[in-house]
């Protein structure tokens, strides 16, 4: 007879947090079924961290929890009043850096964006918007790429080049000028080698990449978030950046 | 405007993608802009994406893919160069050509457009021109300079001394006094032994000099724990914290107790390779420090046997960086280095176990380095007679502003900021910006307080600002600066230093309102608690400082409002009225007129 090794846990807002040696406190709080707001995380890739709305305190200290090891005995706070605001500014900050209107939009009631700013009780983006001119990019038979939505997660970029093996997609700029470009030197997404079976199709969490001739066909108001909140179905389903496929 | 030739040029540096950032400058320098159909060859050639080099032409300052002046001007806008009138000089250079900021000239000539600091503080204002700085800036300087454009000499042609980068030594302690012997230092650390050279170092309590004073011992001691086939150890010369200049002096003057001090580390660590990342803002010691590893090499304190030590094999390379800030954290510096945008990574795991290319690395700053090879020749005691308890030895400080003796000032820890103040001539000074704008903003009453990283920690910046000052337009200057130079990757510096610089501008220009300073110190907050790295951090501190010091300063400039329009219509006639020379009261909204 062997002992199976106690399970190593942590301790989050209150609860014993059980995890695997290799996951983040992310992985291990969704697994345990507790939701921490997040936007460029994704359970399929290696976690980057950038948009740090899953910020959490460790012992005090603020750390993003999608990239921060869990490790055993560490007291972690998620779901406080102090944190709530914290990833409500940095939500609003994103509705202030590019053009979000929900009402018009494809992607409203699956958009990750909107699910989190609606669980983090956003009603307004309160900073000036920045109202940044970024035109659309029509040219593919078959995608439409609508940078105004872009929050710069790197989703698609890491899926064109990680699981789909083309590089399609890349950054460029720098601070408030960062955007993301296409792999081709007229800058037209119809020069690039994407297809619409590419991983990166799917992964886009707001509405920048949308296959064209498919608009609204599930109706605004029966769309994933649009029944529930983004906290329910990202702990409910196995793969919730795909709630809404 | 020279032709390229690409392939020989990529064969020069073995077709090696992690040598890009140092092969655009060569492109940057012959076609003055990368142009579009090069970044694909570049591409194509590397085997990397086309989309991988646009994003490195795009985050750099100093690459672009659209076309600039054949003799492209950058003035320094650090806030001393304004203080000294730099943007009338630059306003005097865009009217002679009838140009605005940033924009090319019609027949390619010239494009005019404003940098962050040039680290030229003690003699600004400055500008750059191609790769050329020139200094103490006068509008017959300026003058000068735009004949010399219009007749199209070739900078090559242009008189010296335009060129004539001044040393203000004021003070001079343990570091800038020492005399070393080209290898002296080396020797000593032999004699005493790898291990017992990091001991003596950890003894020492040297620290690092960049800013974040972590005990480079140990530092070391970690690199060399690190099993690996090849270790690193990279000088750190991208001193890009605006007001800091003593890394200039110091490897304009005394750089080879710099390269010494990296052979030591080199030595007690077991690197092989050594790397210097300098900033592109100080182009006018390229030539000089490859000439000293030159004479190292001949000396046979670089490359095989360095010192005559059997099986001590160890060479440097010089890097030149291009325009970024972010590039002075260790871990973006890596990444720039390898030829890629300078985004700081995550850590763990940090340099020292997988730095440049994923080997054991140690970065440290260029006066580290050079106190480092004190210890290494001197001991640990003479260092740690200098200074206080907790803060051992010397540090060197730039002094600039509004102060009689601009200059580098070499003190022990622990001298306090009057004294400072005192032996530089400031007279009336209501203010002192310590570290540069991610440092710490003294008001007078704090004088007392002593430099040292247990009190003012201090990366070299020693900014001085007199009661003449208005206190809003160097917070202004400061905000816009972490705007500039936000990386972009996370959303709280992104989109924070954007938002911070935005307020503090409507404030400066007397548009603010009560609400403004409520969210500036949101954002603040907000970029202290999430960001990823430290320009994140502390882009806000001067903010908060200054509206915690200086409060009646932002007091006068707002609308006694809580909110202001965020347009204001009046102003949006003003192209109305510029098109129909108009500005009588007639052709504004309100009464108070222009």
């Amino acid at each position: 007879m062997t002992d199976a090794p106690a399970p190593q846990t942590f301790q989050m807002d209150g609860h014993d947090v059980a995890f695997a040696p290799g996951q983040s406190i992310m992985t291990a709080a969704l697994a345990a079924g507790r939701y921490i707001p997040h936007l460029c995380f994704h359970p399929e890739f290696t976690a980057h961290g950038s948009c740090k709305v899953c910020t959490v305190k460790v012992n005090g200290q603020p750390h993003a929890s999608c990239t921060t090891p869990a490790r055993a005995g560490d007291v972690i706070e998620s779901d406080t009043d102090e944190l709530t605001q914290l990833r409500l500014n940095l939500v609003q900050f994103l509705f202030t850096e590019g053009n979000h209107f929900c009402p018009s939009c494809e992607k409203s009631g699956g958009c990750t964006l909107q699910g989190v700013a609606y669980e983090l009780g956003m009603t307004t983006e309160h900073f000036s918007p920045l109202f940044p001119d970024r035109p659309v990019d029509a040219s593919h038979p078959d995608v439409l790429l609508d940078f105004n939505r872009c929050i710069l997660c790197e989703l698609c970029i890491r899926a064109s080049a990680i699981h789909d093996q083309k590089h399609v997609f890349a950054l460029s700029g720098r601070g408030i000028t960062k955007h993301l470009i296409v792999n081709a030197e007229s800058g037209r997404l119809a020069d690039t080698a994407l297809a619409l079976s590419d991983k990166a199709m799917t992964v886009c969490p707001v509405g920048v990449i949308l296959r064209k001739r498919q608009g609204f066909a599930v109706p605004i108001g029966q769309r994933p978030y649009d029944r529930q909140p983004i906290s329910a179905v990202a702990t409910a389903h196995p793969d919730p950046e795909d709630g809404h496929e | 405007m020279t032709t390229l030739d690409l392939a020989a040029m990529l064969q020069r540096h073995g077709g090696d993608a992690t040598r890009l950032v140092q092969i655009l400058h060569e492109v940057t320098a012959a076609l003055g802009y990368v142009p579009p159909a090069t970044i694909t060859e570049l591409a194509a050639r590397l085997g990397v994406s086309r989309a991988h080099v646009e994003g490195v032409v795009g985050f750099y300052s100093f690459f672009s893919a659209e076309p600039q002046g054949r003799f492209r001007v950058r003035f320094s806008d650090n806030i001393t160069d304004q203080m000294a009138g730099s943007h009338a000089l630059c306003q005097r250079m865009l009217d002679a050509f009838r140009l605005e900021l940033g924009e090319v000239s019609r027949d390619g000539l010239v494009s005019i457009a404003r940098t962050s600091c040039t680290g030229l503080c003690d003699q600004g204002p400055a500008l750059l021109v191609n790769d050329r700085a020139i200094a103490r800036l006068t509008p017959q300087r300026i003058g000068a300079i735009c004949s010399l454009i219009r007749g199209e000499v070739p900078l090559a042609q242009w008189p010296e001394n335009l060129f004539a980068i001044h040393s203000h030594v004021e003070r001079r302690d343990r570091i800038l006094a020492a005399v070393m012997q080209p290898g002296e230092g080396l020797a000593a650390a032999v004699a005493r032994g790898a291990a017992a050279t990091i001991a003596e170092l950890e003894r020492s309590g040297l620290r690092g000099r960049g800013g974040a004073g972590y005990p480079t011992g140990a530092k070391w001691a970690a690199c060399a724990a690190t099993p690996g086939p090849e270790r690193y150890v990279v000088c750190n010369a991208d001193e890009g914290e605006p007001g800091t200049f003593k890394d200039r002096e110091l490897l304009a003057h005394h750089a080879e107790l710099v390269i010494e001090g990296m052979t030591v580390a080199a030595f007690a660590v077991g690197a092989q390779r050594g790397l210097i990342y300098l900033r592109a803002e100080y182009p006018f010691l390229v030539a000089p420090l490859l000439e000293l590893l030159e004479r190292r090499r001949a000396a046979g304190l670089l490359g095989r046997a360095v010192g005559g030590v059997a099986g001590f094999a160890f060479d440097i390379e010089l890097h030149v960086g291009a325009g970024a800030y972010v590039c002075g954290e260790e871990s973006a510096l890596i990444e720039s280095l390898e030829g890629k945008r300078g985004i700081p990574r995550n850590r763990p795991p940090y340099p020292v176990t997988h730095g440049y290319r994923q080997r054991p690395t140690v970065v440290n700053n260029v006066e580290t380095l050079a106190a480092a090879a004190l210890v290494a020749r001197d001991g640990a005691d003479a260092v740690r007679g200098q200074g206080t308890p907790k803060s051992a030895g010397t540090k060197l400080l730039s002094v600039a502003g509004d102060v009689a003796r601009p200059g580098i000032y070499e003190y022990p820890f622990g001298v306090t900021v009057r004294q400072v103040l005192d032996d530089a001539g400031a007279v009336g000074s209501q203010a002192v910006q310590v570290g540069g704008p991610s440092g710490t903003l003294l008001a007078a009453r704090e004088f007392g307080r002593r430099i040292a990283f247990e009190d003012v920690p201090s990366a070299g910046a020693f900014m001085v600002f007199d009661q003449g000052r208005d206190m809003v337009a160097v917070v202004e200057n400061f905000a816009r600066f972490f705007a500039h130079e936000s990386c972009g990757f996370c959303t709280p510096c992104r989109v924070g230093t954007t938002l911070a610089a935005q307020m503090m501008t409507r404030i400066a220009t007397g548009v603010g309102s009560r609400r403004d300073v409520k969210d500036l110190a949101r954002v603040a907050g907000v970029m202290k608690a999430a960001s990823h790295c430290g320009l994140g951090a502390t882009a806000g501190a001067p903010v908060v400082a200054a509206l915690e010091k200086f409060r009646p300063a932002f007091d006068q400039r707002l609308r006694s409002l809580d909110v202001v329009p965020t347009f204001d219509l009046d102003l949006a006639l003003a192209p109305a009225r510029e098109a129909t020379a108009r500005d009588d009261l007639a052709a504004h909204l309100d009464e108070e007129g222009p």
